[in-house]
């Protein structure tokens, strides 16, 4: 009944862009057609919510561009909550670019507005594509439309960064996915999302392992290592793009396209029968430590937390390897509660920046009583990311750890208690440092500074809060992501 | 003037324009004469689609003398789409050669320059539609002799050495097909394709017949620009006026794919010509090493027509690469990317006239900072270079998707790898120009540029709505392709 509303999901942000460049004159109109595309799009993927919990399954075709290829798109449990985080999270977003792009005078506003809708428009339909070649379809569409916006302060490191960005990204999926996917189709005639898999039957162990590995590099928005350089490259991106898109948006569809080709391509029975995803186990445990470990050298605060997002993109696509009910739980929910505890950090890495000028972690000492409240929301990041109660990541780690524990990936449990101290080694000295140290004192012509524009810090403590409010109510996410695995 | 007599027409319309244009002698006037003839052909040409879907294959005898006497045209589906193919590109061409010949040729030589543009289109599209071998040497020699002086019209001095290169190879290529026409003549007595097919089954390993078939192939693969037979292409395409360009990237070298697929799968029909592995594997090398080499050597150009050249290179390597492979979805892949590349390039081409317009110059340090300046003509470019790529919903993806499949279903998964490598290279040389025009600030000094005008844009965009169009609803495309590729292989087999 409802699978008419699907397309207009994926048009509605592009409906904003003509309204966004027609604007271009007036600012507070033209942010002002982006919320509002924003909040609508937000609540019509909410109508979609007790449909798609009760079962339900709205689908809607396009067009055929391959004989039995169809353009399609298919609400289920995983795509809608991927929609949701990143409706919601568009709709903050956009406030809190209000404050920065002003308050740190950027150009090319509209151009800003305009791709950032594009590439809202593409998560969208890889939400909710109803198999691999509409998946990979959006999947370009999101690289292409979001290099604009890494590039965007138009100087020598932002093309160095976009070189690296597009080419990563270009390259793994021409060169991987789309082998992986045509392959697919070779082997069984299909590319359709199936519940239970499509793969069962139709190769072997040793193929189903090859395959695997080159949709799992393939999709290089995962960040798996050592495709992840263009996460770190693509830092040069103005703060609200870092934020949404390389926090959110961009990462989130390379994972959430993992867990989906991992459910509903192979299948979790066929993946742990046949031992397929085992040496992709150990590249994203790899990923795991080896990224933090490079997260503690860095000083710049923004590859700090983008080396911590490599990082965190592993803990999910653990998940999917694990090939366990709990596992998958784990990592679908890590989608959202990582969300919403990331975009927290970059959103006050931004403020931070336009408050204070400052992008180093030394330069940050005694920051916390100049900046109290977005220090305070970093700090409830911060707890996210270590996954210590009372925040987001905690759910999330934990059912990682029970699917790792039924599996005896003991190899994996040590990954994760790693990872954690980790975690805690290189986020806790900034909260220390940033409330507990004294300030330097001020350099000649620096004047003080009080908090970021209020729509900035508006936006990160809703975010915080949000990321508290995950934990008091994961039921919120975790029933979604339940379905995925038939109820478990 | 019935219906039925729509094969003849479609050739001498043109050719009896080009005296037209010589005539009028006023440019406006031959330029009006050649877009009526032109935008005839494209009719005739989709109608005859059109009746060959429906009906089966059409014979028309020339003059209505039978076959063995008279020539005969036979329109089966894949002359049908060949043609469909050229007479679209053509119309396009000639609609938007008006604005940019004006700037690019010399006054006096408008109608000439006419006049040899519809001399080449009735060339290639005899070549197309004919069933006779020797008819069809004649039209290449009219289509060729036609082409070489459309490309010393560039403004270039180069232009002229570069047309004396093509006209040396070009004229090897078509001795050769004449020598190889001459030996299957010697050898069955006839000069129908059709009978000539019929008269050397069962000749198999005669050597005259080997004779006849290796200059045949070699002779084509010189037209068809194969590496590394491919030599005179670059300069050929660099220098001539970019309307000519243009129009050879889009339709020459797909009719001599053309001409390749109806000696091997019509006159000798599949047996014969792929007797032995031998042809499958060195078309199939060939086209590997082609595609890497050009793709490679394009990343190094200064000069972006120079550059879509060895891409060209490249891309004639993607289309014999499916016919190499010898399966039914490797040809519907070469028939498709045919069709595609010559949609995706020919708009590129066109939006390089609009840079060439308005800059007299199309190297890359001049387009710097052009973005801006000229928003369509360079997202124009960069769509057409997006379906060069292979991005899903262009043309490039349908190619390229099928080209993959069928490597991976002759098990040839190598061959698959390289086909996605070389979409990477094209990456890389598209993205130079996309960084130079976009993230550069334009030169110190150079004056203000004005977006090209409507005259240009609207068919360079014509043209990119079909990469888009036909990358979406391929009905017509991929459909059409796979039922030649159905008939080729049963026709054959």
């Amino acid at each position: 009944m409802s699978g008419a509303l699907l397309p207009w999901l994926v048009a509605l942000p592009l409906l904003a862009v003509p309204a966004i460049v027609a604007l271009d004159r007036w600012p507070n109109a033209r942010e002002a057609a982006s919320l509002l595309a924003g909040l609508l799009l937000f609540a019509l993927v909410v109508t979609l919510w007790p449909e798609v919990s009760s079962g339900a399954r709205p689908a809607w075709t396009l067009v055929e561009p391959l004989p039995g290829i169809a353009l399609a798109l298919r609400a289920e449990p995983l795509g809608l909550l991927l929609a949701l985080v990143a409706s919601l999270l568009w709709v903050v977003t956009t406030v809190y670019a209000i404050g920065y792009m002003r308050g740190h005078h950027e150009q090319n506003q509209t151009r800003f507005y305009a791709f950032f809708a594009i590439a809202i428009a593409s998560t969208m339909g890889a939400a909710f594509a109803a198999n691999l070649v509409t998946l990979f379809v959006f999947y370009e569409i999101l690289t292409l439309s979001t290099f604009p916006l890494v590039t965007h302060a138009g100087t020598d490191a932002a093309r160095r960064g976009g070189r690296t960005y597009l080419g990563l990204l270009m390259a793994t999926s021409i060169g991987l996915l789309l082998l992986a996917i045509v392959w697919t189709w070779q082997l069984t005639g299909t590319t359709e999302f199936t519940p239970g898999g499509i793969l069962a039957g139709h190769a072997g162990p040793g193929t189903l392992g090859v395959l695997y590995a080159l949709f799992l590099f393939g999709i290089g928005k995962a960040a798996l290592m050592p495709f992840h350089r263009w996460l770190p490259a693509a830092m040069v991106a103005p703060t609200p793009v870092s934020a949404l898109l390389h926090a959110v948006a961009v990462v989130k569809v390379g994972v959430f396209s993992v867990l989906k080709v991992s459910v509903y391509v192979f299948g979790l029975d066929l993946l742990s029968v046949s031992g397929a995803s085992t040496l992709m186990t150990y590249v994203a445990g790899a990923t795991v430590l080896i990224a933090s470990l490079v997260a503690l050298r860095q000083d710049n605060l923004k590859r700090r937390l983008a080396y911590s997002t490599v990082s965190q993109l592993g803990y999910v696509v653990l998940g999917a390897t694990l090939a366990t009910a709990w596992g998958t739980v784990g990592g679908g929910a890590h989608i959202a509660m990582h969300a919403f505890g990331k975009i927290t950090l970059f959103f006050c890495a931004g403020a931070i920046l336009v408050a204070a000028h400052k992008t180093e972690v030394s330069q940050l000492d005694g920051i916390g009583r100049r900046m109290p409240w977005t220090l305070g929301a970093f700090a409830v990041g911060t707890l996210s990311m270590i996954g210590l109660p009372p925040a987001a990541g905690f759910v999330s780690k934990w059912y990682l750890l029970l699917g790792s524990l039924a599996t005896e990936h003991y190899v994996v449990v040590a990954v994760l208690v790693a990872s954690t101290l980790l975690n805690a080694a290189y986020f806790l000295p900034i909260v220390y440092a940033a409330f507990f140290r004294a300030p330097p004192p001020p350099a000649p012509g620096e004047h003080a500074h009080g908090e970021a524009p209020l729509a900035m810090v508006a936006a990160l403590l809703f975010t915080a809060g949000l990321t508290l409010a995950m934990f008091f109510y994961p039921d919120l996410v975790l029933r979604l992501v339940r379905q995925l695995v038939g109820g478990a | 003037m019935t219906g039925s007599d729509l094969p003849v027409l479609l050739v001498i319309v043109p050719l009896l324009a080009a005296p037209l244009c010589l005539v009028l002698r006023r440019g406006g006037a031959a330029w009006a004469v050649a877009l009526a003839s032109s935008g005839y052909c494209l009719y005739a040409a989709y109608t005859l689609l059109g009746t060959v879907r429906a009906g089966g294959t059409l014979d028309y005898a020339m003059g209505g003398w039978p076959a063995p006497w008279g020539i005969a045209y036979r329109i089966d589906l894949l002359n049908a789409y060949v043609l469909l193919l050229v007479a679209a590109i053509a119309a396009v061409v000639v609609l938007y050669a008006r604005v940019s010949a004006a700037v690019e040729i010399p006054r006096h030589q408008h109608a000439r320059f006419y006049a040899a543009l519809l001399l080449c289109l009735a060339g290639m599209l005899g070549i197309t539609i004919t069933g006779d071998a020797f008819n069809l040497f004649v039209f290449l020699e009219i289509s060729s002799l036609s082409s070489y002086a459309l490309i010393s019209l560039g403004r270039d001095r180069r232009a002229l050495t570069a047309s004396y290169q093509y006209l040396i190879m070009g004229t090897l290529g078509a001795t050769f097909i004449l020598i190889g026409v001459g030996l299957l003549y010697m050898l069955t007595g006839t000069l129908n394709m059709v009978d000539i097919a019929g008269r050397i089954q069962g000749l198999a390993g005669n050597r005259t017949l080997l004779a006849a078939f290796a200059f045949l192939v070699a002779g084509i693969g010189l037209k068809l620009a194969l590496f590394p037979l491919h030599l005179w292409l670059p300069n050929a395409y660099a220098y001539a006026p970019s309307v000519v360009t243009a129009l050879l990237a889009g339709t020459a070298t797909k009719v001599a794919v053309y001409v390749l697929l109806r000696f091997l799968y019509t006159v000798f029909g599949y047996d014969l010509a792929f007797a032995d592995a031998f042809l499958h594997y060195l078309l199939a090398a060939l086209a590997v090493v082609g595609l890497l080499v050009a793709s490679t050597v394009a990343i190094f150009q200064d000069d972006v027509k120079r550059m879509l050249a060895y891409s060209s290179v490249a891309q004639i390597g993607y289309t014999v690469l499916g016919i190499s492979l010898l399966n039914q979805t490797g040809l519907t892949a070469a028939l498709v990317h045919l069709f595609n590349h010559g949609l995706m390039k020919t708009a590129l081409f066109l939006a390089l006239g609009c840079v060439f317009y308005r800059l007299g110059s199309v190297c890359l340090d001049d387009l710097r900072g052009l973005g801006r300046q000229m928003p369509w003509t360079l997202a124009a470019f960069v769509a057409g270079g997006l379906s060069l790529i292979g991005v899903p919903l262009t043309v490039g993806f349908i190619s390229k998707w099928y080209l993959v499949l069928a490597a991976l279903e002759l098990g040839w998964w190598p061959v698959a790898v390289v086909v996605l490598g070389g979409s990477l290279l094209s990456v890389i040389y598209i993205g130079r120009v996309v960084e130079v025009a976009y993230m550069q600030p334009r030169p110190a000094g150079a004056e203000r540029v004005r977006e090209a005008p409507l005259g240009l844009l609207l068919p360079t965009w014509a043209l990119v709505a079909a990469t888009f169009w036909f990358g979406i609803d391929t009905g017509l495309t991929l459909g059409t392709a796979g039922e030649i590729a159905g008939q080729l292989f049963g026709g054959g087999r």
